[in-house]
């Protein structure tokens, strides 16, 4: 009997401790709220990949010390930045995230979202609802934003036009070309020469025939010149909640990769496929890739020199050059936003304001990295004195981008955009390879996508 | 009354302790399995899914999601799944009765044997997923399967594997062929172990061939274990989910073909549709049900053999006896 009660009783002191601990912990996150002075110690940033993991290792001021596997950043003042990284593909940040959120006000102080980044591709799913903060809100932020471009505020604006993000990069769209290829069956690998052997579609394809019948592939794969294509649409892809509308341009995309395809114009790879990345490497025969500015470092320079050689002789370092091509576009972005509920506001504020307005760090970053940061002014200080990019071996492309990245926009963006595309690109990659017609790829196209998005009730076809 | 009172004091109840110890069991059935079997049908008659960041339902629909469910490419998905199941389950079972029956052949006399049990079993130890990533990387279009067969000329170009359906189905075959045979082996050895050698000896000086006794002998003595191998299998390729669904990437492409039914389930459970992953549960769990009677009686009639040959010899002996 007395074993009995004493095993109650340490049950018992075992529940109240815990009933305890848990009561503290939302004691402790109501005041966090009430006094933000003082603020937590535990700061958690959700994101897909480690882009502005490395940026903010790199250049924010503040990093003390990275812990060895990268999973946490420690700050001068002691507060530990958790990194909750989930891969993007498939909805699957966004599942995760959209869980985290929605827990967000149960959730205690040291693990609820404080920061998360957010692309254009679903932006506007966040910044349209209460889980993101006003950048207004924030102190000083938007004050120091006027030097951004416009777009990047437009994107992440709500229906009221308040900023619910900020970026530290602008995308302009470009063609980054192989100098090795260019010189040898376009004659000179100088920008110009080969913007105009690609200045619209028909001389692309010109191009293209002209690569083929010296043994070489314009393009890696499929999806790679979707984005130009479906940038320039003329609406958003889901405005009711309810139609899908496909535009016209999108099939301009399907007919001409397929036409590509057919005449052996790719590879046929899917995008971020080894095969694909395979494409960018010095033995690939593969003469060109749209891109965007955020690739050339995080992508193209990986897959170009895989071994980090930067020597010429060894990979395609310096191989590389880049110019506008036949449309002006832009792929996305990377936008920072405040969770609702951060007991870190000041060091969001901070943050934002540091990565993304301090044009110094700015400044570095562009000349370290090649990103197209996000200040005009540093980006026409560069355009007119920077010696050039190693990579794209000396070329300045600040200068060849400055005029494209002025007239960006990303008005067609929704809330929907990842899924279509993804759905979209795997679908019709059935009809590249000619295992469906364009019809049985449609049907499949409608079929997942509402399975992906229930409420969508129909998807409405260009003539 | 006191008596009686009396009496229970005294007497020790020892089956409280078997309640006890049998409790954690069905505290953990009820709550981790009773509950959500039951949420699950009940939300199967709901619209309950979540759009970007609201949540939208439960609202009653009644039978809309079954409805919605015999106009989706179910049946599609139901043949993709037996397409898949057969193509590893026959070889897999033509393979195991071979390995089988030579591995407990005593004339054969094969060295080694335990050695084989553990290699053949060792695909099994993978995880499906770690072996589909594998597989994923090994018939790439640059990978060493398309590599050595163009460098022995076997092929000019490599072969784009999972573009293709043939292709893509073969492999997801294969790879459960690979990860099970080895545990089917292993089964029906026991189970031709488990027959009285005199069975074979009896064969023997009557002057079966070998062919003869397997097929006279082994097989219908180990029908029983035939039957559990078939159904589990059954069930397993029913629920056949992780390998194509890494090795095609969730897509289930090329056309959807490799999409299988838990598959399809995974999509809108993935995109929070609890009403309409629950419907399709719901579909599975009777399919599955009446696929497992329909087998189990078919193919195992020992049961009802049994009552019928003791029925037939009671009947008989009443005759003897009136006779």
């Amino acid at each position: 009997m007395k074993k009995g009660f004493k095993t109650f009783l340490s049950f018992a002191l075992a529940a109240a401790m815990i009933f305890g601990m848990t009561a503290c912990g939302g004691n402790s996150g109501g005041g966090g709220e009430e006094a933000p002075a003082e603020e937590g110690k535990v700061f958690n940033i959700w994101c897909w990949n480690d882009e502005f993991q490395t940026r903010f290792n790199d250049y924010y001021p503040e990093v003390a010390e990275v812990a060895e596997d990268g999973s946490t950043t420690t700050l001068n003042d002691g507060t530990v930045v958790n990194w909750i990284i989930e891969p993007n593909e498939g909805n699957n940040y966004q599942n995760k995230l959209d869980e985290a959120l929605l827990n967000q006000e149960n959730a205690d102080a040291d693990s609820k979202v404080d920061m998360f980044l957010v692309e254009a591709d679903y932006a506007r799913k966040y910044t349209n609802s209460d889980a993101t903060m006003n950048v207004a809100d924030l102190g000083g932020v938007l004050d120091a934003t006027s030097d951004q471009y416009d777009y990047t505020k437009e994107v992440v604006s709500d229906a009221d036009g308040n900023v619910k993000g900020v970026s530290w990069q602008a995308c302009p769209g470009l063609i980054a070309y192989r100098r090795s290829i260019a010189k040898e069956v376009l004659g000179s690998d100088d920008p110009e020469t080969v913007q105009a052997a690609v200045a619209d579609w028909d001389k692309f394809a010109e191009t293209a025939q002209k690569m083929s019948d010296a043994g070489y592939k314009m393009l890696s794969g499929y999806d790679d010149t979707f984005r130009p294509f479906y940038n320039n649409d003329a609406a958003p892809f889901v405005e009711d909640g309810k139609t899908l509308n496909i535009d016209k341009n999108i099939m301009d995309w399907v007919a001409m990769t397929k036409d590509y395809t057919d005449k052996g114009y790719n590879n046929k790879t899917s995008l971020w496929s080894t095969e694909w990345a395979a494409d960018q490497g010095k033995d690939a025969k593969v003469f060109c890739i749209p891109a965007c500015t955020w690739e050339i470092d995080f992508t193209l320079t990986g897959n170009a020199d895989p071994d980090e050689t930067k020597d010429p002789e060894q990979s395609a370092w310096g191989d590389y050059a880049v110019c506008v091509g036949p449309v002006n576009w832009c792929w996305g972005g990377t936008w920072i936003t405040a969770a609702t509920g951060t007991d870190n506001p000041t060091l969001v504020a901070d943050i934002m304001t540091k990565m993304t307005t301090d044009k110094d760090i700015l400044k570095k970053i562009a000349v370290d990295k090649g990103d197209f940061v996000n200040s005009k002014s540093v980006i026409a200080d560069l355009a007119a004195n920077y010696e050039g990019n190693d990579f794209l071996g000396g070329q300045n492309h600040y200068a060849l981008l400055s005029d494209a990245a002025a007239g960006l926009s990303l008005k067609i963006a929704s809330p929907y955009d990842q899924g279509v595309i993804e759905k979209m690109q795997s679908s019709m990659k059935d009809y590249f390879d000619g295992n469906v017609d364009l019809d049985g790829a449609k049907a499949n196209f409608e079929t997942v996508i509402k399975e992906l998005y229930p409420e969508i009730e129909t998807v409405n076809w260009p003539e | 009354m006191s008596k009686r009172k009396k009496s229970e004091i005294k007497e020790i109840s020892y089956a409280k302790w078997g309640y006890i110890f049998i409790a954690p069991f069905f505290i953990t059935f009820v709550v981790f399995q009773l509950i959500p079997l039951g949420q699950t049908i009940y939300y199967s008659f709901f619209e309950y899914y979540r759009s970007g960041l609201t949540i939208i339902g439960p609202n009653p629909v009644g039978l809309d999601n079954y409805k919605a469910l015999l106009e989706s490419d179910f049946l599609k998905y139901a043949a993709n799944t037996i397409i898949l199941w057969l193509a590893g389950f026959i070889p897999q079972i033509i393979i195991s009765l071979l390995l089988a029956a030579w591995f407990t052949d005593v004339r054969l006399r094969i060295r080694g044997k335990q050695f084989f049990k553990v290699v053949i079993y060792m695909p099994n130890l993978i995880m499906a997923s770690a072996f589909a990533m594998l597989f994923f990387a090994l018939f790439s279009e640059n990978g060493p399967v398309n590599a050595t067969l163009v460098s022995l000329g076997i092929l000019k170009t490599p072969f784009r594997f999972l573009a293709s359906i043939a292709g893509t189905r073969g492999l997801v075959a294969l790879m459960n062929f690979l990860m099970w045979f080895g545990n089917t082996t292993i089964l029906l050895m026991a189970a031709v172990m488990g027959i009285n050698p005199s069975l074979f000896e009896a064969a023997e000086l009557d002057g079966c061939s070998p062919r003869q006794t397997f097929f006279r002998v082994t097989l219908p003595m180990i029908r029983p274990i035939l039957v559990y191998v078939l159904i589990t299998s059954m069930i397993g390729g029913l629920q056949m989910f992780d390998v194509p669904q890494i090795l095609t990437n969730g897509t289930g492409s090329p056309d959807r073909t490799v999409t299988t039914l838990i598959m399809y389930l995974n999509n809108h459970l993935y995109n929070k549709n609890y009403g309409m992953a629950g419907a399709i549960s719901v579909v599975l769990f009777i399919i599955c049900a009446a696929l497992c009677l329909l087998v189990y009686f078919n193919l195992n009639p020992t049961d009802s053999d049994r009552k019928t040959r003791k029925k037939n010899r009671s009947n008989a002996g009443k005759e003897a006896i009136n006779g």
